[in-house]
Formats: C-alpha cells, structure tokens, sequence
C-alpha cells in the first residue's frame, strides 16, 4: 500500500548564477516500511526530507509532478490543510534536540502543547506525555516532564523529541539525522524505539543519514542520493551488491574493524554522476 | 622509556572530576588511541597534556620531563593539537598563508616562505590555497590546514582530536590516509581521540576504552580486531559499531 508517492521531485533557490537546483528529479514511493535516504553534505538529502512537508524555506521553490499522502494531492495545500497535517498525520524529528527543542519551556509542557490535539482535556494531554515518556524508555517520566531542554542529556532530549513527534501517532515520520548527534550506544536504543513503531503501528519511516552503514542495517529499502539525484535504489539487504560506483566508493572509504586494508581506498568522483 | 607517559592523572573542573586517575604509557612513533562515549574525558585528557585543561594530581612526562605549568615554548615545538571542528578551529579572517605563519613567527623561524610551501605541499594542497581565506575551503581541505598548520613547527608528537569526525566520509579516508602517510615518512607519534571505534582501529597499534573519566580496559589493535574484550562496556560499544541488529522475533 502506497502512503506517500513522490514523482520528479525538484528544489530550487535563487542564487547569483541563476535558479540552483539542490533536489533534481527525485521520485519514490513509499509504504508502510523503513526507507533510507543517504549522501554526503549537500547532496539534498535534508531537503528532500523538508520539501515533503511543505517546509522548504523561502526563497527556495519545491515542485513535483506529484506529491501525493496517502490520496491528498500535496501541492495544491492550503496553508489549513498543512495545519491538519502537520504534527498530526506527518511530522519530523531534527538532528539535535539542543537547537528543535523549545529553551524556555518544560518537556512536559511541549508534550502537553503536542497532545492536544488528540487528547480530550488537559489531563488528559498530560497522562499521554507521560505514557509516551515511558514508550520511548525514558524510566524517570516525571523528573523528564518537569525538566528543560538544557537540564538534559543528548540522548534523553533526542528521545524526548521523539515523543513529541510521536504522540499524535502519525502515519509518516521523516527522521532527518535522529541519532547523528547521539553516542553508538544510545544511538541504538533510540533506532530501537522508531523500528517498533515501524512494526507495532505500522507507521512509514524516512530515515535520513549519512551513515551507509548503519542505514543499511536499519532500514528496508535505501536511496542513495548525489549532488541533489538520486544515483541509486536498492534493497538494504543488497548493498553489498551495489552497482552505482559512488555507493561503491562510500561503502569501500569505511575504515573497518577487522579489516586492515591501507591506505583507505579513497572515493574518485565522476563528473557524470552529477549529470 | 615511553616518549609519552602519564601516570594517574586528574583532572577537575570546579565540583566536575572529569578525569579520574588515567594512567598511559606511549612509546616513540606509536598511534595511541583513546576511544569514549561523550563525557567521559578523553578529549579532557589530550587537552591536559596540551596544557589546555589543568593537571589537578598526577603527571605528564615528555621523554622523561615531567611538564610544567604554562607549557615552555619548546614544548609547543615536540607537540602540536589538530581540532575536532575545522569550521571552528581557524581563523575566518586570516588567510592559510597568515594561519601558518604564525607559530613561525612565533617560534623565530627566519625561512618562513619555505616552510609555508612545502608544508602546503605535504598535506597535499599546493601553492594554490595559499592565499585563501577558510570559507573558499571545503571541510576537507580545511582540515589539511589545519594538519599543516600542526605540522609546520616540525614536531614529533602530533594529538588529535577527533580529527575527522566533522567530515563526510569519503573525505574522512582522504584525511585518514594523509595522517597514515606522515607517520610513517616523519616517525611521529600520535595520540588520536575518536567516538569512533573503526577509525581507532585503523589507526593505532593500541588503545584504551574510557569512561566516566576511568580507564576500561587497555586493548592492542588485533585484540580490537578479533573482538577480544574483557570488558562488557567494550563489548557493547563494538556491537554498538556494528551498526544495528534486530532482536531475533
């Protein structure tokens, strides 16, 4: 079943050179399963994430020939329609809970603020910010709740972020870097929580990073994207038989822990890659 | 006798302990790696030998000499720090020429033109960036100023911070293999810190895994290799690297 299907996909901004294009052609469809986007910096991959909320920032310009959640044509969106969706039915996780959370507001009113819309009262809201709290395994939901952002760790304020996005149940969760900014160990836990969302609720996951390896371990489908196109789609479980030289070259530059190959086999960019 | 040797070093921050007792000994031309999660004092621990972070009990002795508080200049002359952040750690209005002259200038080097060539050229840049400011860099290339900016004093002891953990990975094997190429032209002796297990790898002969300001354990490259760790925190942390693994249904 299709929850998302994305056809030619471009982002364009302004520059002194002309209109500069970061996303070229992007299409994908997406199912109610764990898709990865992967690249370098700059190679779109965020602002593929963004455009398909609506939240590419002016003056850049996002166009499709077909931007579709599940059967609502996203390109002819009014600014109410966004509202109803956003936060509701699709939302986004940042990269770093330091600079996505709000400062001077308590967890525990941010949770509240994102519960209202699917709770029947105040306290409502507040029991689920707490269930959720316990959801994401954080084990001292209250002292969370009363805390702000700076009064907690990296991986806690992560997980805390989840929640908010969360707690409304959405059918698609575009998760931009969710663990870049969080220690391996941590980093783990975390992908645990969002991969039994992905099972238990059945919720669509765009998982984006750098990381081929832990993308390839993740997720179920990988598209691996180049100076604003996708060069490459393919099952996780296939990466090692990837075709593209760039997925080649990304996966070979990995040093590895029980492989002593030196020098690193560096990666040599085609000019047509970019074509 | 180790070129590097610290023994139970502390160090505290006001009520933070952040180093708690670590103890290390790094011989001549060796890659030493300390491999943590954040917090738990690595990079506290390359700062301290640096003299950027203060010795609250224990010592550091170079060859023998345990270090004094402020470093003598000729210290900064046997050992020189490269940072994690090559956006942050250069000066966005002093040009490449400008960011490694200076320990010249300071240090009263008098064939400065000769040394900015060629160390440009050991990193493998050229003449070209020469007269470039930081933003006209990719992170990359930033990075390699940063790395002959390092180099430029001729020490012997160069310690690393994280040095590529800001960078894409395609350009972190091109950093990787720049640093692998030094040593072993020039003999020097590194002190890598990384969150990153397989660069630690790749890198050193031996490393310890810290936490909380404490040594975990102690581990050579191939006990590393062959997942040898007495550990569980150690264990965790390779497993951890392996990136992740669905709990069999």
């Amino acid at each position: 079943m299709t929850l998302l299907a994305v056809d030619n996909l471009t982002v364009t901004y302004p520059s002194r050179q002309g209109p500069q294009s970061v996303v070229r052609n992007v299409s994908f469809t997406l199912g109610r399963e764990r898709l990865g986007i992967v690249g370098e910096s700059g190679s779109g991959k965020s602002q593929t994430g963004r455009a398909i909320l609506g939240l590419t920032p002016l003056p850049g310009r996002a166009t499709a020939d077909r931007l579709e959640f599940d059967g609502i044509d996203l390109r002819a969106a009014s600014p109410r329609d966004w509202r109803a969706l956003r936060g509701a039915r699709m939302s986004m996780v940042m990269q770093d809970p330091k600079f996505s959370l709000n400062p001077v507001m308590t967890i525990g009113r941010q949770l509240a603020e994102a519960a209202r819309r699917v709770a029947s009262g105040r306290a409502d809201a507040r029991d689920r910010a707490v269930a959720m709290l316990e959801a994401v395994q954080i084990r001292d939901p209250a002292r969370v709740m009363a805390a702000y952002p700076h009064e907690l760790s990296g991986g806690m304020g992560q997980r805390a972020m989840i929640a908010m996005m969360l707690i409304t149940e959405p059918d698609l969760l575009i998760a931009d870097e969710p663990t870049s900014a969080l220690d391996v160990t941590v980093q783990i836990e975390v992908l645990r929580i969002l991969d039994d969302l992905v099972t238990q609720r059945g919720m669509g996951l765009i998982f984006i990073s750098h990381d081929l390896r832990l993308v390839s371990s993740f997720c179920d489908r990988v598209l691996v994207m180049y100076a604003g196109r996708v060069v490459e789609e393919l099952r996780a479980a296939d990466l090692a038989q990837a075709q593209h030289p760039y997925t080649r070259g990304l996966m070979g530059c990995l040093p590895r822990i029980d492989a002593d190959q030196r020098p690193l086999p560096t990666l040599q960019r085609d000019e047509a890659w970019a074509r | 006798m180790p070129l590097i040797d610290i023994s139970d070093l502390h160090v505290r921050f006001g009520p933070v302990h952040a180093v708690r007792g670590v103890s290390l000994a790094v011989d001549e031309g060796e890659a030493f790696g300390i491999v943590g999660e954040s917090g738990s004092g690595k990079s506290t621990v390359l700062r301290a030998i640096c003299g950027l972070a203060p010795t609250s009990a224990g010592s550091i002795r170079i060859d023998g000499q345990t270090l004094t508080a402020p470093r003598p200049p000729a210290f900064y002359r046997r050992a020189q720090m490269v940072f994690q952040d090559p956006y942050a750690s250069l000066h966005p209005r002093h040009t490449v020429d400008k960011v490694l002259s200076e320990p010249l200038a300071i240090h009263g080097f008098t064939d400065r033109e000769a040394r900015v060539e060629r160390a440009l050229n050991d990193v493998g840049l050229g003449q070209g960036f020469r007269f470039r400011f930081p933003h006209q860099l990719s992170g990359g290339q930033r990075q390699r100023v940063a790395v002959a900016r390092a180099l430029i004093l001729e020490p012997k002891i160069l310690l690393l911070d994280e040095p590529t953990s800001a960078l894409d990975a395609s350009i972190q094997a091109e950093v990787l293999n720049l640093l692998d190429r030094l040593r072993s032209e020039r003999g020097l002796t590194y002190v890598l810190v990384s969150h990153d297990l397989a660069v630690v790898a790749h890198m050193c002969e031996r490393l310890i895994v810290m936490q909380h300001g404490q040594t975990v354990e102690e581990l050579t490259r191939a006990e590393l290799q062959a997942h040898h760790a007495a550990q569980d925190y150690t264990r965790n942390l390779l497993a951890a690297s392996e990136g992740f693994t669905r709990a069999a249904p």
